[in-house]
């Protein structure tokens, strides 16, 4: 008795094939890492090595979504695409009616929403990614803060401090970023943590990373491949330091 | 009844537009402003019922800002939004017309020169150097046919405006005492001069 055919069928122990399917090609998909610092958030994506003919601008993973709102996923890119663009046809038609940006929350949880539907109907299938989106809002204090959101083909979300969607190595990843995480975290500091976590699966450096910093008001700027390459080396340096010093105190 | 114009320049647009808003024998407010922007570098002129006026400009924005986080920060020319605009008001005109006309301006970044457009409520669209909608062509036309010259300059264009809205003024019989004033160029859009300002609440 196979209880993946249809999605909307539940197995006997109570699991829905298809979405846990949908999570394993999320977990094939390239890693992408979202750290949330006192006054900005970072996003932070693995650049899959490129075939040589290949033109890397036309490969986005981190894209916005309106002028206050930014997203990175992890997994099948042609479903991203899709919601992506349903996701951007939302943020604009909140605009029209309601004459206001809309906050990241709900931008999270329409696309958590459009998730969700693709699980309940017959004919269709999940979407294969994970999205992280981040931003700012206010608190209940009324201050802007920086907030990060992820979004899972299930249609689960929830707000992160630190999160990382796709990859292999997602759970070591996580750990790694529970063990290193405060909350305190600089501009620079963010990024460096980000880069950090990104080279435990990242193999040759810069020209594989994409790292974007959001800051108020929903500001992005995509670092350029030098600022992360210096940043790489900063990285490399103390790692040698560390392990000279491990050396010489024998 | 709403006076709406446009006078391209070397480099540039004036949009100029009366800020009343009246209907019948009431006047609901004197410090409206009927140039909206649609883009960073267009704005559009609109005159017709406030209904109109609002849901056209807003729905004809944010459909342009969707395009452009669609297309990777691509931005349409005015050329684009002019006919993009026509569009939609000629599928809604067997539907539910707009009762919308309307001087568009804009500068195309890209081509490095402006243009002006005009487009009425059956979805016709020109393009031109200078034109007025309603009542006002009937007035300023005929100053614009004399004065407007190829490579003229910001403030001749301005000139030119100011001379309209002074024949208005004298020889239109609805009284129009405030007109803003807004310019498009290679730095965007910002308002010249205003009667009333439309922030004042």
């Amino acid at each position: 008795m196979s209880y993946d055919r249809a999605i909307t069928v539940f197995s006997p122990d109570g699991h829905l094939f298809q979405v846990e399917y949908a999570m394993e090609a999320v977990r094939r998909g390239s890693t992408a890492i979202g750290i949330r610092g006192k006054d900005c958030v970072v996003l932070a994506v693995e650049r899959r090595a490129l075939a040589k003919l290949q033109d890397p601008r036309t490969i986005r993973k981190i894209v916005p979504i309106d002028s206050t709102t930014t997203l990175a996923f992890a997994g099948l890119t042609a479903d991203a695409r899709v919601l992506i663009n349903k996701t951007r046809v939302e943020a604009q038609s909140y605009r029209l009616t309601c004459e206001d940006s809309p906050s990241v929350e709900y931008m999270a949880r329409f696309i958590a929403r459009t998730q969700l539907k693709y699980t309940q109907r017959g004919g269709v299938r999940p979407f294969g990614i994970a999205t992280l989106i981040v931003g700012f809002g206010l608190n209940d204090k009324n201050e802007e803060v920086p907030v990060l959101y992820q979004t899972d083909p299930a249609g689960t979300y929830s707000s992160w401090r630190a999160q990382v969607i796709g990859g292999r190595n997602a759970k070591s990843l996580r750990e790694f970023l529970e063990k290193n995480y405060n909350d305190d975290l600089g501009e620079k500091e963010a990024v460096k943590l980000s880069v950090q976590a990104l080279l435990e699966v990242v193999d040759s450096g810069a020209k594989n990373m994409e790292i974007c910093v959001v800051k108020t008001g929903g500001v992005k700027h995509m670092m350029e491949e030098s600022e992360v390459d210096a940043i790489v080396k900063e990285i490399e340096a103390e790692v040698e330091e560390g392990k000279q010093k491990g050396t010489g105190s024998s | 009844m709403d006076t709406v114009f446009g006078v391209e320049f070397d480099g540039g647009v004036i949009l100029a537009s009366d800020q009343t808003n009246a209907r019948s024998i009431l006047t609901y407010q004197t410090n409206l402003d009927k140039i909206t922007e649609l883009s960073s570098h267009s704005a559009m002129g609109i005159s017709g019922p406030n209904a109109d006026l609002v849901n056209f400009s807003e729905y004809i924005s944010k459909n342009l800002a969707l395009y452009e986080l669609s297309n990777d920060g691509l931005k349409l020319s005015p050329h684009a939004q002019a006919n993009f605009c026509r569009g939609e008001l000629a599928t809604a005109l067997r539907k539910g017309p707009y009762q919308v006309n309307i001087m568009l301006g804009g500068y195309d970044t890209v081509k490095g020169e402006a243009s002006l457009y005009w487009m009425d409520y059956l979805a016709a669209l020109a393009k031109v150097n200078y034109g007025a909608q309603g009542y006002a062509s009937s007035f300023c036309l005929s100053i614009m046919d004399r004065d407007w010259k190829e490579g003229l300059t910001c403030d001749e264009a301005v000139g030119i405006v100011e001379k309209c809205i002074k024949e208005l003024q004298v020889r239109f019989l609805i009284a129009q005492p405030n007109f803003i004033i807004k310019v498009v160029d290679k730095d965007g859009v910002r308002t010249l001069k205003f009667g009333a300002d439309p922030a004042d609440n």
